[in-house]
């Protein structure tokens, strides 16, 4: 009984870390939807890509290749570079993850997203699969249902509410490392350097963004480490 | 549903998926060298400075209201104001900003 009531709460605390993100996604998944209604895709296609795929940029840049009348192919692929990301963040979240049967991690991998990485790995505890389905379940609903509500009802919200909310998920990515930042001057570098080497990469268009935010995470990630242990002890904490 | 497109969903569901569940299932012994350890507890740090920027300054066409809206949530963030407030406080702001420009 004691560990349905630790699960319990572990889900709570899941779904609760979870609510930033279910906001910020209903303005992205509102415009997809509404996108996927003018690339001409059906009420079940829009659906099918948010329940299946549950991925935001990819989405968006699914919808305009179709729309080009691009190959399956070539849409695959695309998706795939962009997505790849998601093996370094849950090889990283793999690390704080506590032991459990396979198929339960299996299950909620499903629910990583550049936004419940985020909140996931920031956690001050280790993860498991309760707290990750809490969280994973209410950004999921929010991207599922804000899906069709944008397809069938899109342009009801007032447009000053639609773009302002566009800043909603940046907002929860600074209010999630603005705290470490206060802490930890290791954390300043790591995001600064990475931050920085991305926006040389997006401007100089030399890579997609999905390589771009690979190769910057793991470059900032490596150069910082490095630099860290080849400092005198304690220099950077 | 056309055959082409429910072989679009399906293959996109299965190159975005594989990636998220492949590190849980293969490495499953947590025993790397230390030095890739800290490699990898520096990814969400790292991670979150390359989500922000520079899409912060690129989500309005306004590139103003972009750079509004990022100072706004830095300056609620670093009040230590919760994420939700944050999140919230950030819609608010700029709301308020385009009503009143």
């Amino acid at each position: 009984m004691e560990t349905t009531a630790v699960a319990q709460s572990e889900f709570k605390d899941g779904f609760t870390s979870g609510i930033g993100i279910a906001i910020g996604y209903f303005p992205a998944a509102l415009t997809y939807g509404l996108l996927a209604k003018s690339a001409e895709l059906t009420f079940l296609e829009t659906m099918s890509l948010s329940i299946f795929v549950f991925a935001g940029a990819a989405q968006y840049i699914a919808l305009s290749l179709i729309a080009l009348g691009t190959g399956i192919f070539e849409i695959v692929l695309t998706t795939f570079i962009l997505n790849i990301r998601h093996f370094l963040m849950s090889t990283a979240l793999n690390e704080k993850a506590e032991e459990e049967e396979i198929w339960k991690k299996a299950a909620y991998a499903f629910g990583v997203t550049d936004e419940t990485f985020s909140v996931a790995a920031m956690r001050n505890r280790t993860i498991n699969s309760s707290f990750m389905a809490g969280l994973a379940i209410v950004s999921y609903l929010s991207w599922v249902i804000s899906s069709g509500l944008g397809y069938l009802a899109g342009n009801a919200l007032p447009q000053i509410v639609q773009e302002s909310m566009g800043i909603a998920l940046y907002a929860m990515f600074i209010g999630l490392l603005v705290p470490s930042l206060k802490k930890s001057e290791k954390a300043v570098l790591l995001a600064a350097t990475a931050a920085l080497l991305n926006c040389v990469f997006t401007f100089s268009e030399i890579l997609s963004s999905g390589w771009s935010i690979i190769l910057s995470t793991l470059i900032a990630s490596l150069a910082v480490e490095a630099a860290v242990q080849l400092k005198p002890k304690g220099k950077i904490e | 549903m056309s055959f082409t497109m429910a072989a679009i969903i399906f293959g996109m569901a299965a190159v975005t998926y594989i990636p998220r569940m492949l590190p849980f299932v293969l490495f499953k012994n947590k025993e790397l060298p230390p030095f890739w350890q800290g490699i990898l507890k520096n990814v969400p740090y790292a991670t979150l400075g390359a989500l922000i920027f520079p899409g912060i300054f690129l989500f309005h066409e306004n590139i103003w209201f972009s750079v509004a809206g990022a100072v706004a949530a830095f300056l609620i963030a670093f009040t230590g104001a919760n994420i939700i407030l944050t999140v919230i406080g950030s819609i608010g702001i700029l709301t308020i900003l385009s009503v009143f420009s």
